[in-house]
Parts: C-alpha cells; sequence; structure tokens
C-alpha cells in the first residue's frame, strides 16, 4: 500500500453531502479525500439561485459551492475532481477505490455521497444535437429560441416550471409527457394549462432527433397505438427527472428498486465501515439542507467507527 | 466580469491580441450557469498540465462577444458556453454546450499536442 495514498476515510462525491461531510472529517484531523467525477458543488451549481439556505437570504449555487469548498479545503480535507472511479472494494476492512487513470487510494471508511442526475431520453441523436437544439437548462439557452417552436419534455414540477419560464422567448411550446396526466403542484398545473402559448402532448416520447447542423425535427411515438410522427421542432428541452448515481455500486451494497442506497439512522449501510448521504440514498426529500445534514451525520458516524476501530488496535 | 481564475477578455481588440501572440489559444465565452462553470472549472484544472495553451473566458452576453458569436463555426449553436480554440489566430474547433473533461482533453491533444509532461 502506498502511504501517500491511504487516507482514514473517503468520500465519493462533492456535492453538499460529500463536502459537509469533508468538512466535519477534517476539522476532527482525520485524513480525508474526497473523489468527485464532475465539477465541484455537485447539483448546487446548477441552481442559479438558492433563496431557501439558512443563514443565507440568497445566493448563487456556484457561490454555495465554492464557499464550502473553500471551508473543507482549509481544514485539510484533499479534493480530487473531474476524475472517475473504476472500481471499488468496500467490504475488505481496508477499503479501495480504483480510478481509471490507474491511481488506487485505500481508507478505512468509505462516505458515498454521490447524488443523482438528470434523467436523458436516450434516444436516437439526443448526444449529436446537445447545443444544437436539445438543452436541459432553460435559463441558459431560453434565448436562443426567441420566437420558436419547441417541445419541452417531462411532466413534473421542474418541467412545469421551466416550461412557464420559457414562454418569455419560445412562440409556442408543446409539453410532451410519457403519461397522461402530471406528477406536480396543482398551481404549476393550473399556470400551464392556462397559458396561451402552451399546448400538450400527452402519452407520448420522443425516439429520435433528426436534423444537419442543428435540430430540425422529431419522431414522436403516441405509446398507447405505438403510431409514430414525424414533427418540424426548433427545440427541446428536456426535464425528466433525476436518477440517482449509483450504478458503480450495484451488486456491492443493498440498493432499492430505484438504485437508491438502503441506509439506517446513522446514514451506516449494509457494510461495516460504509456511509452513505445525500440524494442517492432512499429519502423523501432531496435538498441542500437535507443533503447537508446527512452528511453530518455520515461524517460523524465514520468518525465514531474510526474510533472504534482505532481503540481495537 | 465572469468570476473564474481564468484570464478574462474584456474586448473583441484583446481577443485578437491574444490570438496573434499565441500559438493554442481556448476561449470559453458564456455565463456563470449550470452549463458553463462545468467548463470553466476544466479548464482551471488543465492550465496547470497544458502550459502551451492560453485558457480564457469571455462574458457571453457582453457586446465585443460578437466576435465570436458572429463566427461561422458557431452559427448552429444554441447553448452555451460557446467553446472556441484557435491555432495561429484561426478558429481549429468549435463547441456548443457542456464538455466534459475528457472531451476537452481530446480536443486540446488532437489540435495543440499532448502536454510535456518531464
Ligand atoms: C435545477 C435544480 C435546482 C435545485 N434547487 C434547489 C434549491 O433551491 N434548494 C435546495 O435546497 N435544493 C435544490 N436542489 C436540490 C439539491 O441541489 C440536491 O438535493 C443536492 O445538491 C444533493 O446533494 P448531494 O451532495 O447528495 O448530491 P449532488 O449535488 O448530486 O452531488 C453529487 C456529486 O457526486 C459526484 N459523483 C457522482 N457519481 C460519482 C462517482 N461515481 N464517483 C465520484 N463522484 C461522483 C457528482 O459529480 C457530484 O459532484 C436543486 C436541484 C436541481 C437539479
Amino acid at each position: 500500500m502506498d502511504a501517500n495514498n491511504y487516507y482514514d476515510a473517503i468520500i465519493i462525491g462533492a456535492g453538499p453531502a460529500g463536502l459537509t461531510a469533508g468538512i466535519y472529517l477534517s476539522r476532527a484531523h482525520i485524513k480525508t479525500l474526497i473523489i468527485n467525477e464532475g465539477t465541484i458543488g455537485g447539483q448546487m451549481i446548477f441552481t442559479h439561485e438558492i433563496a431557501n439556505y439558512p443563514g443565507l437570504e440568497s445566493v448563487s449555487g456556484y457561490q454555495l459551492a465554492n464557499t464550502m469548498k473553500k471551508q473543507a479545503k482549509m481544514f485539510g480535507c484533499n479534493i480530487k475532481s473531474n476524475v472517475s472511479i473504476k472500481d471499488v472494494n468496500l467490504n475488505d476492512e481496508l477499503k479501495k477505490v480504483v480510478l481509471s487513470d490507474g491511481n488506487i487510494y485505500n481508507s478505512k471508511t468509505i462516505i458515498i455521497a454521490s447524488g443523482g442526475r438528470p434523467r436523458s431520453l436516450n434516444a436516437i441523436g439526443e448526444a449529436l444535437f446537445k447545443g444544437k437544439g436539445i438543452s436541459y437548462c432553460a435559463t441558459c439557452d431560453g434565448d436562443f429560441f426567441t420566437n420558436k417552436d419547441i417541445i419541452v419534455v417531462g411532466g413534473g414540477n421542474s418541467a412545469l416550471e421551466e416550461a412557464i419560464s420559457l414562454t418569455k422567448y419560445v412562440n409556442k411550446i408543446t409539453i410532451l409527457h410519457q403519461f397522461n396526466h402530471f406528477q406536480a403542484f396543482q398551481h404549476a398545473i393550473n399556470e400551464v394549462k392556462n397559458h396561451p402559448k402552451i399546448n400538450f402532448m400527452m402519452g407520448s416520447t420522443i425516439n429520435e432527433f433528426i436534423g444537419n447542423e442543428k435540430l430540425e425535427k422529431v419522431r414522436v411515438t403516441n405509446l398507447k397505438t405505438g403510431e409514430s410522427n414525424y414533427l418540424k421542432i426548433d427545440g427541446v428541452f428536456i426535464f425528466i427527472g433525476y436518477i440517482p448515481n449509483t450504478e458503480f455500486l450495484k451488486g456491492k451494497i443493498d440498493l432499492n428498486e430505484f438504485g437508491e442506497i438502503i441506509v439506517g439512522p446513522g446514514m451506516n449501510t449494509n457494510i461495516k465501515g460504509v456511509y452513505a448521504a445525500g440524494d442517492s440514498i432512499v429519502k423523501l426529500f432531496r435538498q441542500i439542507t437535507t443533503a447537508v445534514g446527512d452528511g453530518t451525520i455520515a461524517a460523524l458516524s465514520a468518525s465514531d467507527y474510526l474510533h472504534k476501530q482505532n481503540a481495537k488496535q | 466580469m465572469l468570476d473564474t481564475n481564468l484570464k478574462h477578455i474584456e474586448t473583441a481588440d484583446i481577443l485578437t491580441k491574444i490570438i496573434s501572440e499565441n500559438e493554442n489559444v481556448m476561449v470559453i465565452c458564456g455565463r456563470m450557469g449550470p452549463m458553463c462553470i462545468p467548463v470553466y472549472g476544466i479548464a482551471e484544472e488543465l492550465e496547470e498540465d497544458y502550459k502551451h495553451v492560453k485558457f480564457c473566458d469571455m462574458e457571453f452576453d457582453s457586446f465585443e462577444a460578437n466576435i465570436i458569436r458572429n463566427l461561422p463555426e458557431v452559427q448552429g449553436f444554441m447553448g452555451i458556453p460557446f467553446t472556441i480554440y484557435y491555432k495561429n489566430g484561426k478558429v481549429v474547433k468549435a463547441t456548443s454546450s457542456i464538455q466534459t473533461k475528457s472531451q476537452v482533453i481530446i480536443i486540446l491533444d488532437k489540435y495543440f499536442g499532448e502536454p510535456n509532461k518531464n
């Protein structure tokens, strides 16, 4: 074992849950490494304005993420971002994380805080037209679709809210949803139903995105009849929910049928020394405040575990 | 000004000067939003290794950014950031919307060459 690559605790994920755990552990002088696949901050950086984080009247997700990162680093936490995990060994007393770049890290305890990501349609051509007609962010790209006709895919709160925010730019919006009803707050449903620029295509899905330099049309299938039609369109915004980032844990830890990590009251998983926190666990409300709370509990449990392990030796 | 640690380009004249004085330049033209922030972060991380590349950003909503918005290479683009790679003052590659670190590395290595690890 390379001593430089040994940590008392490894945290997987640098969203609010992982960064909070990093702050608590490092402040307790526990040698801690956070390994993060994407940008530090996780889903927080998708949020332009956070108005429900106690103590801060209004803050951008980027600022809050940066402050948490600074705080963790200030206490000595090491953070590696934009790296990817190839394999994990959770069962042994000395845990192992193997990165795709070949680096191997060991630790006595692991906290999984890998959060979630937006679900994609997985339709033909989706990757090809990202940024060329397909978008996942209304506030970022809405103005490119001024006076154009677009589709918003999804039927939850975020799809309906983003559709309303796009009405200030576009000519016409078709909300396309796989079910015949929405899964959103009644006030959001009423707002889209009463909006003159919005119409609906229920019980349908997009199977294919077609175009040359940019998106020109989509193939839409009616899920009841199986009938497909081509629709000329300038843009498609996709908001179809989030999925937990736990694929790399399948078969290694107890997950529920949705791929969420099953935890006990101390954020303990079914494996000794392995804890989980934030959006990747089974829970009712996915918020920054709840992720921060989970991260705190996981860190304190991990710290207690390390203390007991060290006392044994 | 964008809240990044990259070199900020504030005018079209400065961009012209930078691409004439540096062989390899990457300019990320965006806002402080979820599709752009990850790309700035990736550039900040790569800056250390890719010493032969000048990494810059430019505010998408500034009038001066017309120099990028009017490039023929970006006319089909409908997602920020617009990321432009210049070699010897000429556009060699342009991408639209968020990119992963490995996507950026592939472009840098192909057009500007791999970093010298020694
Ligand atoms: C558009 C939007 C707006 C929101 N607005 C608010 C709001 O106003 N207020 C609020 O309280 N909440 C809001 N939320 C919810 C909030 O952002 C999440 O609940 C919170 O970020 C979850 O934190 P987390 O740390 O569990 O996971 P995440 O924030 O998802 O972070 C997980 C991190 O783990 C990394 N990761 C994933 N897989 C791996 C892997 N295999 N290896 C290593 N790293 C990995 C990811 O790259 C990411 O950086 C919003 C969410 C979205 C999408």
